[in-house]
């Protein structure tokens, strides 16, 4: 395992997309120590800000504040990043497979246009988890992001497949213009949730202000829902699904589209 | 002082043909000898004179709109990384302004038409092509829907409406008239669109879009103009629009006039299932109408960005892709729409667009008379030229790209029959020699002495998409700015500026007019000569 402590915070941020196994996995130690990460617009040795241990391959930990870190994982197709400590932007951005865990909070865009791979963050999130970057058609294409703690706007913006879950509370515009593919929020969101949402369905377990573009339909017993219960439970989240605990209320949208999306609000019997 | 020696000379304007010859240089021209200078060894290269883009569209407030509309390309673009010579910029379909002239040098291009600006936007867009390092620059003004133009022609009052565009010319300090779908655009303000050369325009009871290119084109015969009407036909893009382009080559009288991004003007067909190449009719009457010249705007499949004044055809557009649409109305003067776009071999309609642009440049027989663009970045990013070219001088890669058209379109295209090949005089001619001519730049697109000392010299080679993407050598105006495939030294480009002739009253009659209808005042709405770097001023002859 390849461990990167970091020996001080950067005061700008550093672009560090090469902590990737997919990067490091067949370099000598001295390859690693010399990989290029950027401070701002100065170019930096890796070994200039980490101290570097360990052989490189398919398992990286990455040690201290490493907040003003951007791009840990970028694109990377296997293997897996632990951050013990806090992670910067863009985290797991683009990424296709392997796994990302970050024992503290993330920055914003954490696994934006993701494909495949899982990322797990115990603390607080970031806005746009999973979202499109600017100007692009889709987001989230793939993989599950969970989020223990909070997250912040534009969760899943544009999202086309794939699975969201938060376990604090999200901000504004979940879901915006979403696609496809499951958000499950078991502390609820601010305003705005599936605003111009195509497609997907969006679970919540707290009382929604949703918009006046969305229709009620009745209570709802979803059988997929079991299953992804069933797949969450031992990560942490619990979805109740028992017909005798409550019912899932059913809201269509966003009409402003139209769309066709979903949001279900779960209602305790 | 400089001497290219050794390479083979291919100068169509003066019948020189793969000659193995000196090109001397000094004082920015080519001159008959030199002495003492600095010798090029050009052996096994090819020696073109700079390649001249008749019809781009690399400058102005609608490019940059469609810069911002595109970050999911910028993000994917060839970046260009800051050095010594170099600014810091991105490839890409809208490459930014100073990688724009590092491109176009870097593919041996020296000259460059700008070929849409309204004068509202003439200031920015002139500060734009001072950011467009090395190419030399020309841009042409729009006018077939500039609304005080459109009332002088409803009044009948064609002799002010010659001198009111000429004022327009030297305001916008442009090289030439462009018009874009002329009345449609007017219409569009309305809603509407004014598709076939007889239709009605909203807002207007008795002029009609074919009166317009007619007049247009005569005004600019009238004032001598050295690059004739610039003409993006009504009805672009429509299937079975064939019939509006022969019209409108009909309806110019003899007239001059260049027909811009033709392949966009030449399908049969009756809707988006059928539509089909008619390019044999449009090219054959093409072929028998001397006053015209036209280029290409061939398509090249991939991810692009289409950007044109004809705002209700790319709301048509917006519609049929579902994407992403920006609309921009330039006041009394013209539309603007922009529409990313992707081209897809497995798409029939794109499929035909691809055929159509390759075979007008096959069918059409003047070399002289039809021009390699892309329309940039509409059916392909410039830079992407080298490509077009291959197609059109290697037959078994043309034969090998068809395989990609689907069966069903290859009935309705006509490009699996042309067996014609060219050669690299032709393409000498298509890319500098043809539209230096048809820009009236008499000092561009040839070697002769005296001429600009905009010179591009490649390495002579089978793969000529290769041959053509890397220049070993480009010297723009006597100066060496590629070399060994590398770029050298940046200059600053010239930008060649139309003074006609005009009577100054007319500037009292357009003054009130102004602080009447314009958000900008009359005083600060014409460029000022300072504002053009490298102004170089053409004065046609009375």
């Amino acid at each position: 395992m390849l461990t990167l402590t970091l020996k001080e915070s950067p005061h700008v941020p550093l672009e560090a997309e090469v902590i990737s196994p997919d990067v490091v996995a067949n370099l000598t130690p001295g390859e690693v120590r010399a990989l290029p990460v950027l401070l701002g617009k100065r170019r930096c040795r890796l070994d200039d800000w980490f101290d570097v241990d360990g052989d490189a391959g398919d398992e990286i930990e990455v040690r201290g504040d490493a907040s003003k870190v951007k791009w840990i994982g970028r694109g990377m197709t296997r293997g897996r990043v632990t951050v013990v400590g806090n992670a910067g932007t863009h985290l797991g951005a683009y990424m296709t497979g392997g796994s990302v865990e970050v024992t503290g909070s993330a920055g914003d865009w954490v696994g934006g246009e993701m494909g495949g791979g899982t990322i797990r963050v115990r603390g607080d999130a970031g806005g746009q988890l999973g979202a499109a970057y600017r100007g692009s058609p889709s987001g989230m294409s793939g993989g599950t992001i969970l989020v223990g703690g909070s997250a912040g706007i534009e969760l899943g913006m544009r999202m086309k497949r794939g699975l969201i879950a938060v376990g604090g509370k999200v901000r504004d515009f979940a879901g915006l213009q979403m696609k496809g593919g499951t958000i499950v929020l078991t502390g609820g969101a601010e305003i705005r949730t599936g605003a111009w949402m195509a497609r997907g369905t969006i679970v919540s377990l707290v009382p929604l202000r949703l918009l006046p573009t969305f229709a009620a339909a009745g209570p709802y017993h979803p059988t997929f829902l079991r299953l992804y219960a069933r797949h969450l439970r031992p990560l942490g989240f619990a979805l109740p699904c028992e017909p005798h605990e409550g019912a899932y209320r059913r809201y269509t949208g966003d009409a402003a589209v139209p769309g066709k999306g979903e949001v279900l609000v779960w209602q305790p019997a | 002082m400089l001497r290219i020696t050794g390479g083979k000379v291919y100068d169509p304007a003066n019948n020189i043909n793969g000659e193995v010859r000196d090109v001397c240089i000094s004082g920015g021209r080519v001159v008959a000898a030199v002495e003492d200078a600095r010798t090029i060894d050009a052996t096994g290269m090819v020696v073109f004179p700079g390649g001249v883009d008749v019809h781009t569209h690399v400058a102005g407030a609608a490019l940059n709109f469609a810069r911002g509309l595109i970050p999911e390309q910028h993000r994917q673009a060839a970046p260009i990384i800051h050095s010594r010579l170099r600014r810091a910029g991105l490839g890409g379909s809208t490459p930014t302004t100073f990688a724009t002239g590092y491109l176009y040098a870097g593919m041996g291009w020296t000259t460059v038409n700008e070929a849409a600006v309204p004068i509202l936007s003439a200031k920015h867009t002139h500060e734009e092509l001072h950011d467009t390092p090395i190419v030399d620059k020309t841009c042409c003004v729009l006018m077939a829907n500039n609304e005080i133009l459109l009332d002088l022609m409803e009044a009948g009052e064609w002799e002010r409406a010659r001198h009111v565009m000429a004022w327009q010319v030297w305001a916008a300090k442009a090289y030439g008239v462009k018009a874009v779908n002329p009345g449609g655009v007017a219409a569009w303000k309305w809603g509407k669109d004014a598709k076939q050369l007889s239709d009605p325009i909203a807002g207007y009871s008795n002029i009609t879009p074919g009166q317009i290119v007619a007049g247009l084109a005569r005004l600019v015969d009238e004032l001598k103009l050295p690059h004739p009407l610039h003409l993006h036909c009504n009805n672009l893009g429509a299937p079975g629009n064939v019939t509006t382009t022969l019209e409108t080559m009909k309806t110019l009288e003899g007239n001059r006039a260049h027909l811009a991004h033709l392949q966009y003007h030449a399908y049969g067909g009756d809707d988006w299932s059928n539509i089909s190449s008619a390019s044999t009719t449009l090219a054959d009457a093409f072929n028998a109408c001397p006053n015209l010249t036209t280029d290409a705007g061939a398509v090249l499949f991939g991810n692009t960005v289409t950007v044109t004044a004809d705002g209700p055809w790319q709301h048509l557009l917006y519609q049929l892709t579902g994407k992403k649409w920006a609309n921009l109305d330039v006041e009394n003067e013209t539309g603007c729409g922009v529409v990313p776009y992707a081209y897809k071999p497995g798409s029939p309609a794109n499929a035909v667009q691809w055929a159509v642009g390759l075979e007008l440049l096959l069918l059409i027989t003047d070399p002289w008379r039809v021009f390699l663009t892309t329309d940039h970045p509409n059916g392909a990013a410039f830079w992407r030229y080298p490509e077009v070219i291959r197609l059109l001088m290697d037959l078994d890669f043309r034969r090998e790209q068809l395989k990609a058209i689907p069966d069903k379109v290859l009935k309705r295209i006509i490009l699996p029959e042309l067996t014609r090949q060219y050669t690299l005089s032709e393409i000498a001619v298509i890319t500098s020699a043809g539209p230096a001519r048809a820009l009236g730049l008499s000092h561009k697109g040839h070697l002769g002495v005296g001429a600009d000392a905009d010179v591009a010299v490649y390495n002579e080679s089978a793969d000529v998409a290769h041959m053509f993407s890397y220049p070993r050598y480009v010297i723009k105006g006597g100066e060496v700015v590629i070399e060994e495939g590398e770029l050298r030294n940046v200059v600053e480009g010239r930008g060649f500026v139309v003074k006609p002739a005009y009577d100054e009253t007319v500037e009292g009659y357009l003054r009130p007019l102004f602080q009447q209808h314009y958000t900008m005042s009359f005083d600060n709405y014409p460029v000022a000569p300072e504002r053009v770097h490298g102004l170089q001023v053409v004065e046609p002859a009375p």
